[in-house]
């Protein structure tokens, strides 16, 4: 599966992509494309621009204000002239929106975007994704709503010529769009694909509807036909595909599921015409198959870990630092639609310079404020806790107290949830550590996690705290105060590189506990092995938190240690 | 909009499946007094559709032409707002929009700015909450709202009144709003306190049948290729059922709960454990709405055994760990006190 969806391919159908959205922006709704900044996406905005030419194109950033997005009053222009002078809002023309950095758009902001997307008044975007892992990525909300999903991730530049866009064509698949027929089937055939790939939202078989028939029209056919459908299944269900497509019970020879590094769509075509009486479903999800995301099946395997984490993190952004708190003296800023104009101050900050600018003005009869007098009122805030959790699930450990810690997070998770604090998940066990869970208040999700963790296998403890690490610095990226509680036996016997080899394993497991301290996090190490272990208060020390040896303790008492631990801290 | 049908949001009455969201909001729209929904579920179910569809099929209300806050007669009017035209006229059913990250002053109102600076007056500029005045709020991804302005939308809408105080303002005005909150579960939670202060809570599912899945994509693409046609032959439905809100309205008052369905009441709500006796008032309105909207002339058992799970799901005294389905519990107790 490693070179399946191949890069020259990708490449095309963005190619395909961009001419099908630029035939259609309005019904498509827009693209989510997700690539580092590069050559290669550099290329796709070439194409982009010149594919757009004509239509309004503006760019927002992910901190846009409410004034510019819906439009507002001038401050300055009226202060100046004693008039109310209103500013028009991005939202409110038809045009195309192009979001740079949407990984980092709010939650807020994409609720924003998504409800003026459903209006269809005309409205589309480009949404570029420059995140790094899974978990960086735009929200969920979003996403749904913009039909194309493109990776140009690892599309090497020999592989991305110019785009090439026939003009010409483009004006004539508009004439023919508004007549393009769908045979009846087809919609039932999509619903069909979409939901054996796991998609629920029912925005996915609409959009790759309407990119059916955008595609129908470029290549100047009134009717819908299969190598439409299958575009659409390319471009809009495949990527948004959740599970592998089971073949049907009453079909004859299946295609094992996993068979990923399936023959290209067109030999397929010949072989499944023949033999199944439906035809389209099944070479539509065929190629689903094909293009399904290389990654897919590794995010099946940690409980869809990656795709809940964009909803999660989501949760996090939005949580963040948007509580009131502690009134702080105001101090001179900007009028937006979200700061508060602290009046008073305002005024008093005006007040000395009256009679001067009465005069320089000759204006008598009212009052002179100017934008450098505005004061806007100040919170002090406190940033949500985020408790990464770092559990032991090896097999020393598993067999010992897994139970017992699992026990003892889910009183924590409980405390947590009446505290609202954001809850992580970390594993590690085998060679390497996964993070199950990345912060989120959602308390259904966490448990699942947990009751699924399965135990065994080597302890690999530097991963493990490597992976806590991580986490830490992305909650604090979202503004968040994180700690890390370690569930441990202590017996490091795996290195980072995943190799079993304990001494190596003793001292990266130290190297990484010393990296934690640098970052001067808070948090606790509890020894769940039988007796206290003699490495572990050393190791607690090395990350300088405080170590908590857990003999035959039940799980409440570890919870009231944690949670005294972590208050102190 | 609902004197130009040819266009408008999508139908209520064409909207496939979701019965229980349907019916939670009808009944909010029979009887106001119930609270408000909240409806949780996946992305792309149709909780939006549903709301932006109901405002479309209410009965238009009387209201002051000018008024911010849509009074019914001109002595309501508030004395800030300063109305010029006091005809009454007919206003579709406010179904008012409140967007995520929306600010305090933005849903309360706060002073208006503009005059201040420009005309040096103080006056007063309504917010959200007086233009959803004897309509609807609706709120979607609730969860995902900062908690001190949901603790104010919730305060206001039991109380009716919108009590503004800052900037050397001192106002009030009337605001009775059916909430309506919609949200993906995944994301976040609510409180359980504030979760006890809607009245009907659904949770709504991406339907699992094809053939419904199928009747969905057709209906919205029809809709979505020729909005005017789909609405026109949508249109009797929409107005039927219309016609059956406002009867069952002017019917609610005439609806009979006798003592047992009373006891019925409690019981249930008893056994369930639910803190609190809104448990059992709302089950009570929404059981004596639903019997005015199929005509019966007294609460029945039936109605009450349809109603519940929406008014008890999410006032169960939970275990934030326990896992299994409140639904499941409700319909569990309820057949077993109703056998």
């Amino acid at each position: 599966m490693s070179d399946a969806p191949h890069a020259e391919e990708r490449w095309q159908r963005a190619n395909l992509a961009l001419a099908c959205f630029a035939l259609d922006p309005a019904a498509l709704g827009g693209i989510w494309l997700r690539a580092r900044v590069g050559p290669v996406r550099d290329r796709f905005l070439k194409g982009f621009d010149l594919a757009m030419r004509g239509k309004t194109v503006s760019r927002l950033h992910p901190d846009i204000g409410d004034d510019a997005l819906f439009g507002g009053i001038d401050l300055a222009a009226t202060l100046g002239g004693g008039t109310v002078t209103r500013t028009k809002g991005l939202l409110d023309r038809p045009g195309v929106l192009i979001l740079p950095m949407a990984e980092r758009a709010k939650p807020r902001l994409a609720a924003r975007l998504a409800r003026a997307l459903d209006d269809r008044k005309g409205l589309s975007l480009l949404a570029l994704d420059e995140g790094a892992g899974p978990e960086e990525r735009i929200p969920e909300s979003l996403a749904d709503r913009l039909a194309i999903h493109l990776d140009l991730g690892d599309v090497p530049l020999s592989d991305a010529p110019e785009l090439q866009l026939d003009t010409d064509a483009l004006v004539e698949a508009r004439r023919v769009l508004p007549h393009v027929t769908v045979p009846d089937t087809t919609i039932s055939d999509l619903a069909q694909v979409a939901f054996r790939l796991g998609i629920t939202s029912l925005r996915a078989p609409l959009q790759a509807l309407a990119l059916a028939r955008a595609s129908a029209a470029l290549s100047g056919e009134t009717e819908v036909d299969e190598a439409d459908l299958l575009t659409a299944v390319e471009l809009v269900l495949a990527p948004r595909a959740t599970q592998m497509p089971e073949a049907p019970a009453e079909q004859e020879p299946p295609e094992p599921p996993q068979e990923d590094d399936s023959p290209e769509d067109g030999s397929e075509d010949s072989e499944t015409e023949d033999d199944t009486p439906h035809v389209p479903a099944e070479m539509m999800l065929e190629a689903a198959r094909a293009m399904l995301p290389p990654d897919l099946l590794a995010r099946m395997e940690a409980g869809r870990a990656a795709r809940n984490a964009a909803s999660a993190s989501g949760t996090g952004a939005a949580k963040k630092g948007n509580r009131r708190g502690r009134p702080l003296p105001s101090r001179a800023g900007r009028l937006g639609s979200d700061t508060r104009v602290d009046l008073v101050a305002t005024l008093r900050a005006a007040a000395p310079w009256q009679p001067l600018r009465r005069q320089t003005t000759g204006q008598n009869d009212r009052l002179h404020i100017r934008m450098s007098d505005v004061r806007v009122r100040q919170y002090e805030e406190r940033s949500d806790r985020a408790i990464i959790f770092v559990v032991d699930a090896s097999g020393s450990a598993a067999l010992a107290r897994l139970a017992e810690a699992k026990g003892a997070i889910e009183l924590l998770l409980g405390e947590a949830y009446a505290r609202r604090d954001h809850v992580a998940l970390v594993a590690f066990r085998g060679d390497g550590a996964d993070v199950l869970l990345p912060p989120t208040r959602s308390l259904v999700q966490t448990k699942r996690r947990l009751e699924q963790l399965p135990g065994g296998g080597g302890t690999p403890l530097a991963s493990g705290l490597k992976a806590a690490l991580e986490l830490a610095g992305l909650a604090q990226g979202k503004g968040m105060t994180p700690s890390i509680a370690l569930l441990t036996d202590g017996r490091a016997n795996v290195d980072l590189s995943g190799v079993a080899n304990r001494a190596q394993a003793a001292e990266d497991s130290r190297l990484m506990a010393r990296a934690i301290r640098a970052k001067g996090l808070s948090g606790l190490v509890i020894d769940t092995g039988l007796r206290p272990t003699r490495g572990l208060d050393e190791l607690a020390r090395d990350m300088g938190v405080p170590y908590l040896p857990l003999p035959r303790a039940d799980a409440r008492s570890v919870s009231s240690a944690v949670d005294a631990a972590l208050d102190v801290a | 909009m609902t004197e130009k049908p040819l266009t408008g949001p999508f139908p209520f009455s064409a909207i496939v499946g979701q019965d229980e969201m349907k019916l939670a909001m009808i009944l909010t729209a029979i009887d106001p007094g119930i609270g408000g929904v909240l409806v949780f579920g996946d992305r792309g179910t149709g909780k939006s559709t549903a709301v932006r569809g109901l405002a479309a099929l209410l009965p238009p209300i009387r209201a002051v032409a000018g008024c911010p806050v849509n009074s019914a007669a001109e002595a309501d009017v508030p004395d800030w707002a300063h109305v010029h035209d006091h005809s009454v006229v007919e206003k579709p059913t406010p179904v008012i929009d409140l967007p995520l990250g929306a600010t305090e002053d933005r849903v309360v109102g706060a002073l208006d700015i503009e005059k201040a600076l420009s005309h040096g007056e103080k006056a007063f500029e309504p917010g959200l909450l007086a233009r959803a005045n004897r309509g609807y709020l609706y709120i979607d991804e609730v969860n995902l709202l900062e908690d001190h302005l949901v603790d104010l939308l919730l305060d206001v809408a039991q109380s009716g009144q919108n009590v503004v105080e800052r900037e050397g303002l001192s106002i009030r005005h009337p605001a009775r709003f059916v909430l309506v909150g919609s949200g993906n579960p995944e994301e976040g939670e609510l409180r359980p306190q504030l979760l006890d202060r809607f009245g009907l809570s659904v949770e709504v599912q991406s339907p699992r049948d094809i053939d419904v899945r199928v009747d969905v994509i057709r209906r919205r693409d029809a809709y979505d290729r020729d909005q005017s046609a789909f609405l026109a032959d949508w249109h009797d439905d929409d107005m039927a059922l219309r016609a059956r809100i406002v009867t069952a309205r002017a019917a609610l008052a005439r609806v009979d709960a006798e003592d047992a369905i009373l006891r019925d009441c409690a019981e249930l709500c008893v056994a369930l454990g639910s803190d609190g006796l809104r448990g059992e008032l709302t089950l009570l309105r929404a059981a004596r709405a639903l019997a005015a909207f199929e005509d019966a002339p007294s609460v029945t058992r039936a109605h009450l055994r349809s109603v519940a799970p929406s008014a008890l799901r999410h006032r169960l005294r939970r275990d934030p760990l326990d896992e299994a389905g409140s639904t499941t519990r409700v319909t569990r107790t309820v057949e077993e006190v109703l056998a």
